[in-house]
């Protein structure tokens, strides 16, 4: 079934404004995780708003799991299905305890009492918070703040996770982390998830990744396809990561080695060519 | 001016015990015309070293109530850290600090959420007004402030006039830069310069830092958790861990280190990554982990067209 | 540093206190600056600082931390300290120097003061070192319940003041941050004129109203999208519940206030 379908979707932020969304279509399997790539400005922060109907689309039609997102009767039962993580570690948290912030999302849709207590828990052992349970909020590093953005999320057991450019402000090793906890939600848990991003690298983990443009989509495929179009990427704003250019240096040396996108199978590459 | 730092220790004065140290006996020199890099993790005591070299933290010996301990007769003289940027003492309560602050820039993380002023004009200027020891005229306030805007690549007559927060992030980010270089800075500091930007806008602030290095401030120091960043752009780099510094040394040398760095928390540049998959593979390739040079070390070693 | 204020900061072990209910802890502090206000000499002073004494052993919370929180009010001390110290009215002669004068009266009755000053801020502090924002909001929501028949939008407040409360760390933060910016950019704050001080807290405020804004905005979004929408369907996490421990805070409080209502008839000086 699909989690969510965009039909020629436009959006403007004002009548007077130029689009900042323009007949964009696509469609996400349940079960999928696809990447959104685009440089910043490109529109693809648009697209996670518009999904749980904070933004109102101009035209077109989102539906999520078949229902209308533009009905402002659906919106309830839309944004329990959609969870959504923001860029700002310090600007999603409303409690001051870890719990307590994890709580706020099931409270909100009226869950019992022990219910509540049961996925305070379950969220957070799946983001490996558990020993923060008490802690204050603003006591925690970036990865770790992101970390609790998520499991208050999940604590109201979305069947889709959006993650808007959840990444962008933290360091590498809290990238990591987030990324960790993505991967294992799609893998264990069959969670629907769509990453909006613009590091390249983190599209890697996606079955599908979709670029976007001044509103518009202009390319799509798997991770690797997309990568292997690196000089259309450059003209989009979008840089390969390091790993690409390597690749393309080396190519420009006459050395025959395929795009590849982790340093394990460059180095094989290599290696198979030293070896001829 | 060469940075040269003694002995620097530093405690929060917390309650908690476990914090307390945020320096431990750092010793440390920067020369004139480097591009060094400082790596750590958040709490590894890099921004607190940082806000000493330009004394927004003041060295003890530095504030007005220090007196130094009496020493016994038999006891070793007490060791005060020591900090000396060019010809600046910043262990001298006499040391003319405002001076230093406009020899020393520092650009902090995200710095476009400083910018205040009315136009962007305005805001550069805020600092040139501030450490200008005379009042300046109309006509030099405005050449050095378009100098500074012309430098971080912004069109003057285009920017000047507009709100700061008008520009899109990239380019406030750039008026934050050219609100610290206008007075001229020999030593310019940046925490994280490329952070929350797409990996174009990286390319372009780094871009824009080898020229201001080229032509504008002799030393630039980056803080930066980018390994791949490190590799690719500077001369020498510096990393702290729990509040010491554990290297310091040409990033050629300093990524024959991944082991150690990777205990540490701390990543290595991608071209590291492969050498040592390649070594597991029984293929030696070694480089000091720039792009040109892993590139042409490999072609050296397995042959370009010949495969 | 601006990080020394303590007030807001929750201090997370399990104690006695920490475990009271809020409503009861929100009660037994009005209760407290009542008693405070009601002790008319220093039996009555000594009886709140023995209560006192007893809530800060009860909460297992460092001395230290507590009375960090008068250094916020350290300068209101001083200053009340010296107006009284040479205007309050006395008899018996301390200690006179030219225009000055210093009486026995006015040197107990500062002291007087100062006590009560440092014991509302100590008590107040230790409300909020021992109760979680929320539940300290859970409480007060609770306690204002009867307000939501007139209407009064309860809920809301108290979610405001759990907000706040869990913003004011991050908020110093960013300050010291953006100080820390414009110092690097020869920005002075200690020195110069009243005037040229307030003119440069300008740089400092303006950015951090943008970005209190930006947060406001964002925080709004992140609530829409956790499905915040008002009080209608929401249930709590916490339970709030009157146990053993309130009731001995109970008879603790009564036993005060009646303490220093009897010690007002003992001998000795009043204020």
């Amino acid at each position: 079934m699909k989690a969510v379908n965009f039909e020629n979707v436009a959006f403007s932020y004002r009548e007077e404004d130029e689009f900042s969304l323009k007949n964009v279509s696509f469609s996400v399997e349940e079960g999928e995780f696809v990447a959104v790539l685009g440089h910043n400005g490109s529109g693809k922060s648009t697209l996670a708003r518009l999904t749980n109907g904070l933004l109102h689309l101009t035209g077109g039609k989102i539906t999520v799991f078949g229902t209308d997102v533009s009905d402002e009767k659906n919106l309830f039962e839309i944004r329990k299905k959609v969870g959504i993580v923001f860029q700002n570690p310090d600007n999603q948290t409303v409690a001051s305890i870890v719990e307590d912030d994890i709580a706020f999302g099931p409270e909100n849709i009226g869950v019992a009492r022990e219910e509540i207590a049961r996925r305070v828990d379950w969220a957070l052992d799946a983001v490996g918070m558990t020993e923060y349970k008490q802690r204050m909020v603003s006591s925690l590093s970036g990865g770790q703040k992101q970390r609790v953005a998520i499991a208050g999320v999940l604590a109201l057991k979305p069947q889709i996770m959006i993650l808007d450019e959840s990444t962008a402000m933290l360091d590498p090793k809290g990238r990591r982390e987030i990324m960790d906890v993505v991967k294992k939600l799609n893998r264990e848990e069959g969670m629907t998830i769509l990453l909006i991003t613009h590091f390249m690298e983190e599209a890697l983990a996606a079955d599908r990744a979709i670029v976007m443009n001044r509103g518009e989509i202009v390319m799509r495929g798997t991770p690797e396809e997309i990568f292997e179009r690196h000089e259309e990427l450059e003209t989009y704003n979008l840089a390969l990561p390091r790993i690409g250019v390597l690749c393309e240096m080396l190519k420009k040396g006459g050395m025959p080695v395929r795009y590849v996108l982790t340093p394990e199978e460059l180095a094989k590459e290599i290696a198979a060519c030293a070896s001829k | 001016m060469r940075i040269e730092v003694k002995h620097l220790s530093y405690t929060y004065h917390s309650s908690a015990p476990f914090s307390a140290y945020a320096l431990q006996d750092i010793n440390l020199t920067i020369e004139e015309g480097e591009f060094f890099g400082i790596i750590g993790h958040t709490g590894s005591g890099k921004s607190t070293f940082v806000q000493h070299l330009n004394a927004l933290i003041k060295l003890p010996t530095a504030e007005k109530k220090f007196k130094p301990k009496k020493v016994r007769k038999g006891q070793p003289a007490p060791v005060y850290p020591s900090i000396r940027i060019g010809t600046y003492d910043l262990g001298d309560k006499k040391t003319d600090f405002k001076e230093l602050r406009s020899k020393v820039g520092i650009v902090f993380q995200y710095p476009e959420y400083q910018l205040f002023a009315e136009t962007v004009a305005l805001d550069v200027a805020f600092g040139l007004r501030n450490f200008s020891k005379t009042p300046l005229s109309q006509e030099e306030t405005e050449e050095k402030v378009k100098e500074a805007i012309e430098a971080v690549g912004l069109d003057y007559h285009a920017v000047k006039d507009a709100s700061p927060f008008d520009l899109s992030g990239g380019q406030k980010r750039r008026v934050a830069i050219a609100g610290v270089i206008v007075t001229k800075p020999e030593i310019l500091i940046l925490d994280e310069p490329a952070a929350g930007l797409d990996p174009l806008g990286k390319r372009e602030i780094m871009e824009l830092l080898h020229r201001l290095h080229a032509s504008w401030c002799k030393t630039v120091i980056i803080v930066s958790h980018d390994m791949d960043e490190i590799s690719e752009n500077c001369t020498r780099a510096a990393v702290f861990s729990a509040s010491r510094l554990k290297f310091c040394m040409p990033p050629s040398e300093l990524f024959l280190h991944a082991e150690e760095l990777e205990t540490l928390g701390l990543d290595i540049p991608v071209t590291a990554k492969i050498q040592r998959e390649l070594q597991k593979l029984g293929v030696e390739v070694h480089s000091d982990f720039t792009n040109e040079d892993f590139v042409r070390r490999v072609l050296e070693r397995v042959g370009g067209t010949s495969c | 540093m601006l990080k020394d204020i303590a007030f807001g900061q929750y201090y997370p072990v399990s104690s006695f206190l920490h475990r009271a209910d809020p409503r009861m802890k929100l009660l037994s502090l009005v209760a407290f600056i009542v008693a405070i206000f009601l002790a008319s000499n220093f039996y009555g002073i000594g009886l709140c600082i023995l209560g006192f004494a007893l809530a800060l052993a009860a909460s297992r919370v460092p001395v230290r931390k507590v009375f960090r929180s008068v250094k916020g009010i350290l300068f209101l001390l001083v200053f009340t300290a010296i107006i009284q110290l040479f205007f309050y009215k006395g008899e018996t002669v301390l200690f006179s120097w030219w225009k000055i004068v210093v009486t026995k009266e006015a040197l107990f009755y500062t002291l007087f003061l100062i006590l009560r000053l440092v014991l509302l801020v100590t008590v107040a502090s230790l409300l909020t070192f021992t109760t979680t924002p929320v539940s300290l909001t859970d409480g007060l929501e609770s306690l204002l319940y009867p307000l939501k028949l007139i209407r009064f939008p309860v809920h809301e407040l108290a979610l405001i003041m759990s907000i706040a409360l869990r913003f004011i760390p991050t908020l110093i933060e960013e300050t010291e941050r953006i100080m820390n910016a414009q110092k690097a950019r020869g920005a002075e704050f200690e020195r110069g004129s009243l005037f040229s001080r307030a003119k440069a807290v300008i740089p400092v405020l303006i950015p951090l109203l943008i970005s209190a804004f930006r947060r406001a905005e964002e925080l709004g979004d992140a609530m829409d999208a956790r499905c915040y929408a008002g009080s209608k369907v929401r249930t709590k996490y916490k339970k709030i519940s009157f146990g053993w421990r309130d009731l001995v805070i109970f008879l603790v409080m009564a036993g005060l206030i009646a303490g220093v209502v009897l010690v007002k008839q003992l001998p000795g000086m009043v204020f």
